[in-house]
């Protein structure tokens, strides 16, 4: 039980400092300090997100932080294409399409340097 | 109304994208919200964890009914994540918007690093 709490800690704070729900943080941990075979790491770190996204929308929405309509923009369309996604998952070949995600990645990280 | 319209695309994509590699959504949404619709590095970030919560949702339903969800320990982990939030939210706000940003960008690329990586083994 004290590896979860440990690994909730580092989960949260990861996710609130960067924007994102910590499930880069979460997997990894979930596999190596608690034994967890991947699958499962994956499925059980999307609803520890939800609770980790629900805490940070209420610490950032406490500082006026939170722009709900933008938010609506980007998550509804995201919510349709991880079903998309999902489906697909199981029908297409992916090396391709991760090495072409990692470099849309590199090029975004490269002009959010020179922003 | 272009901004809009290839932020929706963007989110779609993210949301794919999400779907088939088990990235969550957040370091889309994040590029997204400040780069297309011009939202401080903080409000996207802040923005971000709000748009993801449908997202997650909608995948923790599908993956628990493939028997993958543990969720004592799903419950455990994220109420300790509530703790480790507000540490982090503390530190997102006290930083500058320049600091914040570049953390971010470096954040992208160790993550574009493991997933060239991981495609290069053949995973």
């Amino acid at each position: 039980m004290w590896t979860f709490v440990a690994i909730g800690l580092a989960a949260g704070f990861f996710s609130a400092l960067f924007g994102v729900g910590g499930g880069v943080i979460v997997v990894p941990l979930l596999v190596l300090l608690a034994r967890f075979e991947s699958r499962e790491a994956t499925g059980t770190s999307l609803a520890v997100i939800g609770l980790t996204a629900l805490f940070g929308v209420a610490a950032f929405g406490v500082l006026g932080e939170v722009e709900w309509d933008d938010a609506v923009v980007v998550g509804l369309p995201a919510t349709a294409g991880t079903l998309a996604g999902t489906w697909l998952q199981q029908r297409v070949s992916s090396r391709l399409l991760i090495l072409l995600f990692a470099a849309v990645l590199l090029a975004v990280a490269v002009r959010l340097f020179v922003e | 109304m272009t901004a809009v319209a290839l932020a929706v695309a963007l989110g779609f994509a993210a949301g794919v994208l999400s779907g088939m590699f088990g990235v969550g959504g957040g370091i889309l949404f994040v590029p997204t919200l400040a780069l297309v619709l011009g939202l401080a590095q903080l409000e996207a970030q802040a923005t971000s964890l709000a748009a993801m919560i449908p997202v997650v949702a909608v995948g923790a339903w599908r993956q628990s009914r493939y028997g993958n969800v543990r969720w004592s320990a799903a419950l455990f982990v994220g109420l300790a994540s509530g703790i480790g939030v507000g540490g982090g939210a503390v530190l997102a706000a006290a930083l500058s918007e320049d600091v914040l940003r570049k953390l971010f960008a470096a954040l992208l690329i160790v993550i574009a690093v493991r997933l060239a990586w991981s495609a290069r083994r053949g995973a």
